[in-house]
């Protein structure tokens, strides 16, 4: 208990300190998940778009594959972009391995299909209220999507925050294809479970509030900004 | 009471020809029928609407009224028998000259404004002086910021109304767009309707509510499970109907 007490206070210094190392960091890590964030939310919320729209032969295929893809394990996605980024892989010519470029293509991977899965559920649900409308006005497939999207912007709002919840929890895929690499690929997750191996609990835990410090600050930005919304009517 | 009515509502959509959308009609339905589910919901009905004026369509729930708004409309395809405008197939060209305002007043999560600049846009670009005087002439100005979800029922039914008359239509379709408004709001969405009849806009109408009909319709169309009784002029229908059905309707009574 009192080593437990000791590193909080440990944890605390270093953050105060504003600590050189902590601050490198923290800012890798944001830099990859909000890079990924950007990459997948780009490509999830069209193809989310797209799903709650089209209607297509296999598109129920299609939904439960996204859906289930939902809970892809990050080892596995870590393995697979590994095999693609290595020297012997079809991607290997372009060295990307153990780089922050090679963790953002693993995040996005691994946020892609819960952009996707739980943007088309909101956007359908908006459909279903506009579909008729929309229809007697004759609007186009790709006019309805942008439409949707942007009346849906709240909601979504809190789709991308999972997704970016996800991608900074992560630890599995990033260490595959980053390989912790000091000063160069070592992310809060990747630290904290490096530096709990070697028994320097003060450095990890300090990480672990920061980690939390951000998930708390963007969780209740989004959702003050989902209640101003709501109270307007845009929600 | 108070009057509520827009002071100028004749302007609503701008300036139109009257007998722009004359080359619509006759509209023509053939045997036309519809079922879902193993129900055939409508039973091949024959009918036939000319240009100008405004058709009442009247019947008890579930007689198929809206249903047969919506394949007018060309928002459900006829499980057989045709719709012809002019002796013209539907088809997307046909559509985009009509509007319709349904029983639900669809509101875009936005404000008032957007929503007029919505379809605005949709058929060829914003243009705010004719956005503001629509709103104006539909009495919404001073909620041109408002959120479009927060207006009142009432309000929300005539920006309905609005929205679907800045596309400038040659046929707006109603389903029962009054059936949860007071009486204040249910004029101004009729003398916002007549405007648009006057300029030339065809106008089809469902409501239950028999002073409405009265005051809109120039004919009346009687549908009862899912068939056309009658189609009269409105002089004619509420003096005399034809079917005992109707009159049984217009007299207060339940038909099944």
């Amino acid at each position: 208990m009192q080593d437990f007490g000791d590193a909080f206070l440990t944890a605390f210094k270093l953050l105060i300190s504003a600590d050189a190392d902590l601050m490198e960091i923290i800012g890798l890590s944001l830099r990859v998940s909000l890079s990924a964030l950007f990459a997948a939310g780009l490509f999830g919320l069209c193809a989310g778009a797209g799903l709650a729209v089209g209607r297509f032969p296999g598109r129920g295929l299609v939904l439960v594959l996204v859906n289930s893809m939902m809970g892809l394990p990050p080892v596995v996605v870590g393995l697979i972009v590994y095999m693609l980024l290595s020297n012997a892989g079809p991607l290997g010519f372009m060295g990307l391995l153990y780089s922050p470029t090679a963790m953002i293509i693993a995040q996005a991977i691994l946020i892609l299909p819960i952009i996707a899965a739980l943007s088309r559920q909101v956007i359908e649900d908006l459909h279903q209220e506009y579909a008729e409308q929309f229809r007697s006005l004759c609007v186009p497939t790709g006019r309805m999507m942008i439409e949707l999207l942007w009346d849906a912007r709240y909601s979504l709002l809190t789709v991308l925050l999972a997704g970016l919840g996800r991608a900074m929890a992560e630890v599995g895929a990033v260490i595959i294809v980053g390989g912790n690499i000091n000063h160069l690929t070592r992310v809060m997750t990747t630290t904290i479970a490096l530096e709990t191996s070697k028994g320097d609990l003060a450095m990890a835990l300090g990480l672990g509030v920061v980690l939390l410090t951000i998930a708390l600050t963007i969780n209740a930005g989004v959702m003050a900004l989902n209640a101003t919304a709501k109270r307007q009517a845009y929600a | 009471m108070p009057d509520l009515r827009p002071a100028n509502v004749v302007d609503l959509h701008g300036e139109r020809d009257a007998a722009a959308g004359a080359d619509l009609f006759p509209l023509r339905l053939s045997d036309l029928t519809y079922q879902a589910g193993g129900n055939v919901l409508i039973k091949g009905i024959d009918l036939s609407l000319g240009a100008g004026g405004a058709t009442v369509i009247m019947g008890p729930n579930g007689a198929g009224k809206s249903l047969l708004l919506r394949l007018m409309h060309g928002l459900l395809e006829p499980s057989g028998g045709t719709v012809t405008w002019g002796g013209k197939a539907m088809s997307e060209d046909v559509r985009r000259r009509h509007a319709m305002v349904f029983q639900r007043a669809v509101m875009l999560r936005r404000s008032v404004a957007a929503n007029i600049d919505f379809v605005l846009r949709l058929r060829g670009g914003t243009d705010k002086a004719r956005r503001n005087a629509i709103l104006e002439h539909a009495g919404l100005a001073a909620h041109a910021d408002q959120p479009a979800r927060l207006l009142s029922g009432g309000e929300q039914q005539r920006l309905a109304l609005a929205r679907a008359l800045a596309t400038n239509p040659d046929v707006l379709f109603l389903d029962e767009p009054t059936s949860n408004l007071d009486p204040a709001s249910t004029l101004v969405i009729e003398d916002i309707t007549k405007a648009a009849r006057d300029r030339g806009t065809r106008i089809i109408f469902i409501t239950h509510d028999m002073g409405q009909a009265r005051r809109l319709a120039d004919d009346v169309v009687f549908v009862h499970r899912g068939k056309v009784l009658e189609h009269t002029p409105a002089q004619a229908f509420f003096n005399q109907p034809a079917s005992p059905e109707a009159a049984d309707y217009m007299a207060g009574k339940i038909i099944l």
